[in-house]
């Protein structure tokens, strides 16, 4: 029960950005519905997120100073917007995609040969 | 008989809850499924953004992400199926090549992340620490005014010191545009079939 018992800290919050991270990019190289790749783009965003909040978060202050302070939370509201954003401009794409190749499966957009 | 830290038995249940959402997202084959396990991934998400004192950006995330992105991408799922059950394999070879790559990514990042000795330990017990509410300090940076540092004796950082109102004009106009330009995007076109399209030549060659 030692676990339990301890503060947590900024290290844990860390493990848990870094699984969601490079959870949202194994989910972006292998998925082949946008949709999909659209999903692990949001995991990943979400994981630099926690990260921020964890190093500006005055509960989880390192012993030697250097928090971020209100910054980190500044910086996470930017980064959710730009999430709604880029979200919407995505499936916009992903429904004109749609439109001209009656699927939404990323390996049959292969026009340019790229 | 051990004090229970409840702090950091919600912060291992959330946790938890997260990791396995994000892992059941990635094995999933079915798009709703991942779209359900987003969800709970994102909610949970939320929670530590709470534990970590940021209330106003856990609200954020809320109504932000589950509310509204959630909703966009399973409106992006039902206009583009064409069967309730659509599901694209993925080849081993790429399985084992992601896999590779992001195992190697998440031992550097853990290293990196538990390599500092300072971070271990917070600077005060979480029991004292009192956390003031963030919104309005929030709301008071985008204005401009930054009323969680009132003074900074450093010249140099006090010009730097000037809150985020141009930023924040820039991140709302770069979000009227963008919609703008998405609802442009998705705008509803009719499709025109080639032998449709050929029958209208002909009628209007022939009148």
């Amino acid at each position: 029960m030692n676990l339990l018992s301890e503060p947590i800290g900024l290290p844990h919050y860390l493990v848990v950005g870094a699984i969601l991270f490079v959870c949202g990019m194994i989910c972006m190289a292998t998925k082949r519905n946008v949709l999909g790749v659209l999903m692990g783009i949001e995991l990943v965003l979400n994981g630099a997120n926690l990260n921020f909040i964890a190093f500006g978060s005055p509960l989880l202050r390192p012993a030697g100073g250097g928090s971020l302070g209100l910054d980190g939370q500044m910086i996470a509201i930017f980064v959710i917007v730009l999430a709604a954003a880029e979200a919407a401009v995505a499936l916009a794409i992903a429904l004109n995609y749609y439109h001209t190749h009656l699927t939404v499966d990323v390996d049959q957009g292969n026009e340019l040969k790229g | 008989m051990i004090a229970v830290n409840w702090h950091t038995c919600f912060f291992f249940l959330l946790a938890l809850v997260a990791c396995a959402s994000a892992v059941a997202v990635v094995v999933t084959g079915d798009i709703v499924r991942m779209a359900c396990w987003l969800v709970t991934a994102l909610a949970a998400v939320a929670g530590l953004f709470f534990l970590a004192g940021a209330d106003f950006l856990g609200a954020v995330q809320l109504m932000v992400y589950v509310g509204g992105t959630m909703v966009l991408l399973v409106f992006g799922v039902m206009l583009t199926s064409r069967g309730p059950f659509v599901s694209m394999k993925t080849g081993g070879g790429q399985w084992i090549m992601a896999l590779v790559v992001g195992g190697a990514l998440l031992t550097i990042l853990l290293q990196a992340a538990l390599s500092v000795p300072e971070w271990s330990a917070p600077e005060r017990s979480q029991a004292e620490a009192a956390v003031p509410p963030t919104a309005t300090p929030l709301g008071m940076g985008l204005m401009g005014i930054r009323v969680d540092q009132p003074e900074q004796p450093n010249r140099l950082l006090r010009r730097g010191m000037s809150g985020y109102l141009l930023a924040f004009e820039i991140i709302s106009v770069h979000l009227v545009v963008v919609l703008v330009g998405a609802a442009y995007l998705a705008r509803a076109k009719r499709r025109i079939e080639p032998e449709r399209l050929q029958l209208h030549d002909l009628k209007t060659s022939e009148s």
